[in-house]
């Protein structure tokens, strides 16, 4: 730029014939004619536009915050702490207590983690170590194509296919053999926090393996070799060279995995059952804290109901947030170094 | 993977040891089996009672009431396109603004907080999002309306358009800027024209990511559009909007709307597919290579 200012305002005949030739062709050409004076007052202006944008983000997020923060005061002045600890949920009499849609949601996204972690690092260890070229990008776009799915439509084939298989082979198979441990107790409906679980493990095993894939091939190829080279089988260098150098980003992509379990509304809402009460049976039906804002937000009369349900929103927010920090921060301490392209 | 030097140490390999690496392969040969698995399911379910439930009459009329046969949900499509169309209004140009800001301007405190600003908004439930939508837009309205499924759909696109295009500004090498530069061109018509011009099959693929998240979702649509049974064009009004309809169709105890919602459900894919392959054929035609 600085170029321009010294040079056009005092080009002399034939100098200015030079360039009008050198650039004739190009499509910028007006721009040389441009007075100094009116492309400054342009760069301003584009500039702040682009800040406004940036800032907007930012406006975003706090109105985000602001919103849940005054909408939900109601609710915190009537109940406190004690809102997160207790049991009854009775709009008729006013009592809101959400400790049953905390608990429905830890349990069926600790549940989903269980039933994703292994498939979920298997398919990025296989993925990344060991299928033959040719299938490797394949196999990657396919699992990810389970992410491009609409939340709606896994409930939807949830409850017309998963339901019922729950229901009828492997809620009867788990009362009988694990009836025991008290977690398989009551009449099998095929609907609840198993259900809720199972749909979920589904969901996030997409996000799980693609960070653990992404970390796995931070890793430098010569951890690879070094181990290779000490005799190891192609199994021992994954574990020893592999996996411990990207230990703390596969807990990373566990844990954001974990933070869209517990935010996930749709496909929940429409398996588990929708009651609020904590049971021990992972056959009974539930409730978790985002699917009672999605079952009772827009029939929610009286304020302070309303208001309870905005505060359940807002924990869940900065749950959500918290998680998603801890995620990232995990995942950087791997990719960091490497050019990786973090964005979940 | 370097095989020789495996070969080479082989012999000496003891029995359990390779036993141990072929169950370990296997593990997650099965593992990478199970998660095809639903995913085979889903397609083959969507497909086949998809298609069986599609017919002329879902596409072109607004449903029935409950207990007539026939309907279908052409309000809903059209009222899924309504909203998509204002979120995008809304979403794009700011979301390539705070883009194109992070990757021209971006160094600095601000800069860093936006881009962690941009990662948490991410995050965020689409749940709660829908909660802001109604006490921003409802509340003050004082009925649902298009415009408020819009607001709330936009605030869900913006993040993931503004760092796609930041990346993919990113990615322009700084001779092209220099070069524009040399000529005498302006900052601001450098990022527009050639810069922006240069990363545009990126960002457009961007923004279709962002497209496809949004054109699915439902939770931040319950209590802004909210669903109507007829056609609405008007942006003040209550709309249907196509994952609401599924939603309500799924869960209703009447076997022709269960039809139904299958049939929602193949149109909805096949809308987000069309959009994503349409845009990226015309965004890959006469732009520069080698970009993204």
């Amino acid at each position: 730029m600085g170029n321009r200012a010294l040079g056009t305002p005092h080009l002399s005949g034939p100098e200015l014939f030079a360039k009008e030739e050198v650039s004739s062709n190009a499509r910028t050409r007006p721009a040389l004619l441009i007075p100094e004076r009116s492309s400054k007052w342009a760069d301003g202006t584009f500039h702040a536009a682009m800040w406004g944008c940036a800032a907007a983000v930012l406006a975003i997020v706090g109105l985000i915050v602001y919103e849940l923060i005054t909408k939900g005061q109601l609710a915190w002045h009537a109940f406190g702490w004690k809102f997160f600890f207790t049991r009854d949920w009775d709009p008729v009499n006013d009592q809101f207590g959400a400790l049953p849609f905390v608990y429905g949601t830890i349990v069926s996204s600790i549940l989903a983690l269980i039933m994703s972690v292994p498939l979920a690092v298997g398919v990025a260890i296989f993925i990344t170590e060991m299928s033959p070229r040719w299938l490797r990008s394949g196999l990657a776009f396919t699992t990810e194509l389970l992410a491009a799915i609409p939340s709606v439509i896994y409930g939807l084939w949830a409850i017309f296919v998963l339901v019922p298989l729950l229901r009828l082979y492997v809620e009867p198979f788990l009362a009988r053999y694990f009836g025991w441990t008290g977690l398989f107790e009551g009449a099998p409906f095929g609907i609840g926090m198993l259900a809720a679980g199972f749909i979920l493990a589904i969901m996030i095993i997409p996000i799980i393996s693609a960070i653990t894939r992404e970390v796995m091939t931070a890793v430098p190829q010569q951890q690879r070799e070094a181990v290779l080279a000490l005799g190891a089988t192609r199994w021992e260098m994954i574990r020893v060279g592999v996996l411990r150098n990207a230990r703390a980003g596969i807990v990373g992509g566990i844990i954001l995995g974990l933070g869209r379990a517990l935010g996930e509304t749709m496909a929940v809402t429409m398996v588990i059952g929708n009651r609020a009460e904590i049971s021990r049976s992972l056959l009974a039906p539930g409730h978790t804290m985002a699917s009672v804002i999605a079952n009772e937000f827009s029939e929610a009369t009286g304020d302070l109901y309303l208001s309870s349900l905005v505060q359940i929103g807002l924990a869940l927010f900065l749950v959500t947030i918290v998680v998603n920090i801890l995620a990232q921060l995990l995942v950087w301490t791997v990719t960091r170094g490497t050019p990786a392209r973090s964005n979940a | 993977m370097p095989d020789s030097g495996k070969k080479a140490g082989l012999a000496a390999v003891s029995i359990r040891r390779r036993v141990v690496d072929a169950l370990a392969t296997g593990a997650a040969g099965a593992a990478v089996l199970l998660v095809l698995l639903p995913l085979v399911a889903i397609f083959g379910y969507l497909l086949y009672k998809g298609f069986g439930s599609l017919n002329w009459a879902f596409l072109t009329q607004t449903p029935k009431p409950v207990g007539e046969a026939g309907g279908g949900m052409a309000n809903a499509i059209g009222g899924s396109i309504l909203i998509l169309g204002l979120a995008s209004i809304m979403g794009v140009p700011l979301g390539i603004g705070a883009g194109i800001y992070l990757a021209e301007f971006g160094r600095g405190r601000f800069a860093d907080l936006i881009r962690f600003t941009a990662d948490v908004l991410n995050g965020v439930p689409s749940i709660v999002i829908g909660i802001v939508g109604y006490s921003i837009v409802v509340l003050r309205q004082k009925h649902f309306s298009a415009l408020a499924g819009g607001v709330a759909l936009a605030i869900m696109m913006v993040p993931t358009i503004t760092r796609a295009t930041e990346e993919m500004l990113l990615l322009v090498p700084i001779q092209v800027r220099e070069a524009a530069y040399g000529l005498g061109v302006p900052h601001w018509r450098t990022t527009i024209s050639i810069t922006l011009r240069t990363a545009t099959s990126g960002v457009i693929t961007g923004v279709m990511l962002a497209f496809a998240r949004i054109a699915g979702e439902t939770a931040p649509l319950l209590f802004t559009a909210f669903g109507n049974q007829y056609w609405n064009w008007n942006v003040n009004q209550p709309t249907a909007a196509l994952p609401l309809q599924i939603f309500n169709y799924a869960i209703s105890p009447f076997d022709e709307w269960r039809r139904q919602a299958w049939a929602g459900a193949l149109i909805l894919i096949i809308l987000i597919v069309l959009a994503v392959t349409a845009v990226r054929i015309a965004a890959g035609r006469g732009m520069l290579k080698g970009v993204s």
